[in-house]
């Protein structure tokens, strides 16, 4: 049994037209137990910047908690939020320096970074980054979270079809995985040009087993 | 005693995690694939300089991780270096070396030698044993004149005319044994170095999708990101899927409006005596 395939996990992230959309599972189990149905795996960094974290559920945990801290210090000392771009070489620097003995977690970032320009990117568990333009995913369900986004993804969508594309992604890729699913979590950003930018955050109904 | 708080380290490997991760393994959890460069990448030399050539596919296990990665990293504006193996060593090595040559240009006041770059980078390999799984085509022209190396994790460098290394390095090498000579025109050079990358991309299943290159010559480097797609993806439905609004059944939605907070312009003046 792999490491990654103790909790189980599903993450996926696209990117719209001065949009992007974030979005996860909410299971939580040991093995094939089921012990959380709502549990967080995407998190905010500020206000523009969201990770989400698969793999080991506590190695997760910690690696957020570790990157909340190095960006409360960014903070302090720049006096501004940090860069998506940035953020993903912190991600990488941090996973990379336990090299020999890594964290069992496969980040997805996700942001807005200059002019609202939507940045996502993922890495594997030693900090290789693989930036995107068009979508990326993680976890258990990867594979066929693949499948689905390569069929379903269309560049340049509007932010009510971006939520759509990425829900059914989601939820048609985690109902041929075990070890994820119970539910999904959208969280999708968007930057318009005259309203202020809006974050949505929705739960989606989905197979419950 | 009270144990310090994790401060951001000094730079280096940190094996805070190894006493964990072996008791995992101790118990028949297995370690994780990493995303490795299955990889076709080369290089030769021709009349008035260096081309590097890569495919673009990096691989997790079996499944395609990247479709269109970028394998040929920059080390100095006159030299270049291609990488296979891990992902995250290939980067990471080369991502190091390249600040250490940019430092070692600003005290020295000179343009990078293709040595210095090699013999930090086998330093460093060879220091950890080959576990750090780098292996890398290193070209570039100097004063000296062009270059080109091979370099293995294990930190044993060659000097070759014309190099291959990777998974699809066999099916590369067989092109370039029939078809190189020496003194090459960029053209023909450029040519030979795409036909072994291709060679690679369709013989090789660790290697995919496009051919990168990169020519090197004295005073002038052109990347050429992408410079063949040999496999477009054509199997597109025209349609697309389109759903309906509304059709993904929402339990709940949160919305919160972002307050845009005040600019800072980075630059600015700068800093007086």
């Amino acid at each position: 049994m792999s490491i990654f395939e103790y909790n189980g996990s599903a993450l996926v992230a696209m990117v719209g037209k001065n949009c992007f959309a974030i979005a996860s599972d909410r299971r939580l189990g040991v093995q094939l137990q089921t012990v959380a149905t709502d549990f967080q795996r995407v998190f905010k960094i500020h206000d523009r910047l969201y990770i989400g974290l698969s793999g080991l559920a506590t190695d997760a945990q910690t690696m957020y908690q570790k990157l909340v801290f190095r960006h409360k210090l960014y903070q302090l000392r720049e006096e501004r939020d940090m860069k998506p771009q940035t953020f993903a070489s912190l991600v990488s620097a941090l996973l990379y320096e336990k090299r020999f003995g890594p964290f069992f977690c496969q980040p997805v970032i996700a942001g807005l970074g200059d002019n609202d320009e939507p940045f996502i990117c993922t890495m594997d568990c030693l900090g290789a980054k693989e930036l995107a333009k068009d979508f990326v995913v993680s976890g258990t369900a990867s594979e066929s979270l693949y499948g689905a986004c390569e069929s379903m993804y269309k560049p340049d969508m509007e932010p009510e079809e971006l939520f759509e594309t990425i829900s059914q992604a989601l939820l048609s890729s985690v109902d041929r995985d075990c070890l994820s699913g119970w539910g999904g979590y959208v969280l999708l950003v968007y930057a318009a040009l005259l309203t202020p930018t809006e974050v949505q955050e929705k739960i989606l109904k989905g197979r419950m087993d | 005693m009270v144990k310090m708080t994790d401060l951001p380290t000094k730079g280096g490997f940190s094996f805070d995690l190894c006493t964990r991760n072996q008791m995992l393994l101790d118990k028949g959890v297995q370690m994780p694939p990493f995303r490795k460069t299955g990889t076709t990448i080369v290089g030769l030399v021709f009349q008035d300089g260096v081309v590097l050539g890569a495919d673009t596919r990096a691989t997790e296990g079996p499944i395609v991780a990247d479709k269109n990665c970028e394998k040929i990293h920059f080390m100095a504006p006159n030299i270049y270096c291609c990488g296979a193996g891990t992902a995250a060593d290939t980067e990471a090595v080369t991502d190091m070396v390249s600040s250490q040559l940019q430092l070692h240009r600003y005290a020295t006041g000179r343009e990078s030698r293709v040595v210095t770059a090699l013999t930090l980078l086998k330093s460093h390999l060879f220091s950890y044993q080959g576990h750090v799984s780098a292996a890398l085509v290193l070209g570039g022209v100097d004063v000296t004149g062009p270059h080109l190396h091979t370099v293995y994790p294990h930190g044993s460098t060659d000097t070759l005319p014309f190099a291959t290394m990777g998974s699809g390095s066999l099916a590369a090498m067989s092109v370039f044994e029939s078809k190189y000579r020496e003194g090459l025109t960029r053209e023909e050079g450029i040519e030979l170095v795409a036909e072994a990358i291709c060679a690679g991309i369709f013989n090789d299943l660790g290697s995919g999708s496009n051919v990168d290159v990169c020519v090197i010559t004295k005073g002038q480097t052109e990347y050429l990101r992408n410079y063949q797609l040999p496999n477009p993806r054509t199997y597109i439905s025209s349609k697309g899927y389109s759903f309906v609004k509304g059709q993904t059944e929402v339990l709940s939605t949160k919305i919160t409006p972002i307050q845009s907070k005040v600019q800072t312009v980075e630059g600015g003046d700068a800093m007086e005596e």
